[in-house]
């Protein structure tokens, strides 16, 4: 039994990164219909300018502050006026045919700039682990529970509680409405995509110290994320959440009762079965559109 | 004669003339990984390979001729390093250093063994050298030839009795999985979990879990730079606390430098390493970071002694001839004295497997210590 709890608060933990990076797939998608196949992409550049902060001398949360205003102003705000508003005129289509593009370049020029190698990044943690009623848990691994949960609940505190997270659900649900309304729909898709950009800097900040930084490490973290999406459902903030940590924790018990090799499959078997049974994701709702 | 006429007749008389007085660079071709999962393996090896090649090219290069070496991308993929072998064959290599993971070499050597091109690997899976190819010569140990001293090792020094595997499901990590385990069955110790890993796996939490679940007394873990690094994390982070043994990989500088304190305590048998106490190794050590500004692991070791057997085997044949060097490869014996490049004593035999010393080493506060050098297996 203890084994199997360990599993469950390690596969969290793990799904809890996930879930930063889905999050990031339904605010873009609900905010500005756009679909970003470059969000692994968000999180692996984030971790490289931390690490090129703290080649400057930097502490690390310092080198990680740094790395969220950058972040925001580049995948944030850069990325939306220089990529986004430019083509999403255009349709879906050519919006995601633009951030696989993306996706390829940066890490073209992130392995051109620092090399196809891995390179370590601290653990914003203690090291050590401790002990309850005999199961042994990380601190590590309760230290990215604290702060992915923290992030998380202050995000849907932001978006149910105050009148900017109010006017971004608005403009979620009903683009014109809002406009009618005297909301400005401009800015609030503004912040979402700010939003989207330092939620990848966190999940770098978590996910760094295990994946290890590295040009092509945005693949795995970018496909798990899309899959989290979908099988929570796209168009539910909550639902990026569950899906993410049930990826998490299925991939743990599958990698220890089943057989590690199996666990880099328990994504794709999961997205593939709600595609089929529940196409709207586990928490989504179905949409209609006219054709 | 017009004043047109003459200054193209001297033209021509000049480029007539210009192979007699200075000859073709000799091309050496690299089939390394630079991107994929043996990245970290590939850009070592290709930069031992260009470190050597600079000293050599500026010593007056191999017969007074210069040595042009370019190197590929195999992707870390068997099919392009196929395709890249068969692409350097025409563009008419004299050697081939490369590639490093035996997935690849097994694959991309039928095409250097079928133009008689010389293949060097930093590939160490026992069946590269088992399959009668005349052409592939290695640059660090086989695994028959590094298990047993490793298996010696657990007996004689760790006393365990049951040894738990973790390795990584490539050809590397497949073969060494066999070696090792029959090496531990010849000296009488069983094994206990035995967990198989993903290439470029990322998440090593229940593997770590399934070995801190079993009975073993040690663990060996027999997986590539990055994988080893994370594996010695996750070993940290849950509290492992039995003996941790490997081989060449695990106490590799890469590994120290990505696992961080994680990798202290770590034990491997290494057939290269940069610091092996001898002036020939120290010498390259600091000219390698001079070079790259980063510390060499046993790869870049291998690229770099694996030019200089160029040199020499090709110094002692007297010819540029693909055929005559395999043939002169054959039992070869290169002295560090008098090719220091080689760095320690090397010998082949007739399959293409390379014997000389070996070190047991030990990582400890973030740095690999060599505790024991061991002869070479000829030697005994």
């Amino acid at each position: 039994m203890g084994d199997f709890i360990q599993l469950i608060v390690s596969g969290t933990a793990t799904g809890a990164i996930y879930a930063l990076a889905a999050l990031g797939f339904t605010l873009l998608w609900q905010a500005a219909g756009v679909i970003n196949f470059a969000q692994g992409e968000f999180v692996m550049l984030p971790a490289f300018a931390m690490l090129a902060g703290m080649l400057f001398g930097l502490p690390l949360w310092l080198a990680f502050l740094l790395a969220c205003v950058a972040s925001a102003i580049v995948l944030g705000a850069g990325f939306k006026f220089g990529i986004v508003d430019p083509l999403i005129r255009h349709g879906v289509i050519p919006l995601v045919i633009a951030t696989l593009g993306l996706s390829i370049a940066v890490k073209s020029i992130v392995r051109a700039g620092y090399s196809a190698e891995a390179f370590p990044l601290p653990s914003p943690f203690p090291s050590g682990q401790f002990s309850i009623a005999g199961i042994n848990v990380s601190n590590s691994d309760i230290g990215t529970l604290v702060l992915a949960g923290a992030i998380v609940i202050g995000l849907q505190a932001f978006l149910n509680k105050t009148v900017t997270g109010r006017a971004m659900q608005a403009v979620a649900q009903n683009t014109d409405s809002a406009r009618v309304l005297g909301i400005d729909v401009r800015r609030m898709v503004l912040y979402v995509f700010l939003i989207n950009a330092v939620l990848a800097a966190v999940a770098a900040l978590l996910i760094t110290p295990t994946y290890l930084a590295k040009f092509d490490m945005g693949d795995s973290i970018g496909q798990k994320a899309f899959f989290a999406a979908i099988i929570g459902g796209f168009n539910q903030t909550r639902g990026a959440l569950l899906g993410g940590v049930l990826i998490g924790v299925l991939e743990n018990l599958v990698g220890y009762y089943v057989s590690p090799a199996y666990k880099e499959g328990v994504a794709l078997v999961l997205f593939l079965a709600v595609i089929l049974f529940r196409p709207e994701g586990l928490l989504g709702k179905a949409e209609e559109r006219k054709v | 004669m017009n004043r047109t006429t003459r200054l193209f007749a001297a033209l021509g008389l000049a480029l007539a003339i210009t192979p007699a007085f200075g000859q073709a660079p000799i091309k050496i071709v690299g089939l390394v990984e630079l991107s994929g999962t043996g990245a970290t393996s590939g850009t070592n090896f290709d930069n031992g390979v260009k470190l050597a090649v600079k000293e050599i090219n500026a010593a007056g290069g191999i017969l007074g001729r210069q040595v042009q070496y370019t190197s590929s991308d195999t992707q870390s993929n068997p099919g392009v390093a196929k395709a890249l072998a068969q692409k350097a064959v025409d563009d008419g290599a004299y050697v081939v250093m490369g590639p490093v993971f035996s997935g690849s070499i097994l694959v991309s050597m039928a095409e250097t063994q079928r133009a008689e091109v010389p293949n060097f690997t930093g590939g160490e899976a026992a069946s590269i050298t088992q399959k009668g190819n005349p052409y592939v010569f290695r640059t660090s140990f086989t695994q028959t030839t590094a298990m047993p001293k490793v298996a010696r090792y657990i007996k004689d020094s760790v006393k365990a009795k049951t040894v738990d595997l973790m390795w990584v499901n490539n050809d590397f990590g497949k073969g060494g999985r066999d070696m090792i385990i029959a090496a531990l069955k010849a000296e009488g110790i069983a094994v206990g979990a035995d967990i198989s890993t993903d290439p470029g796996q990322v998440d090593f939490s229940s593997a770590v879990l399934k070995a801190k679940q079993s009975s073993g007394d040690a663990l060996f873990v027999y997986t590539n730079e990055e994988e080893s690094a994370r594996a010695l994390r996750e070993l940290r982070k849950q509290g492992y606390a039995k003996p941790i043994i490997g081989e060449t990989v695990l106490t590799s500088q890469k590994v120290i430098e990505l696992a961080g304190d994680a990798a202290n305590g770590a034990v491997a048998h290494v057939g290269l390493t940069a610091d092996a106490p001898l002036p020939a190794i120290r010498k390259y050590d600091a000219d390698f970071q001079r070079e790259y500004k980063s510390r060499s692991d046993h790869n870049g070791l291998k690229g770099y002694s694996g030019m200089y057997i160029v040199k020499a085997i090709t110094e002692r044949i007297g010819k540029v001839d693909g055929k005559a060097f395999a043939a002169a490869m054959k039992g070869a014996k290169i002295s560090a004295k008098d090719y220091p490049g080689v760095l320690m004593d090397v010998s082949f035999d007739q399959h293409g497997d390379i014997d000389r010393e070996s070190f047991l080493t030990r990582v400890e506060n973030g740095k690999q210590i060599v505790v024991q050098t061991l002869p070479p297996l000829g030697a005994k």
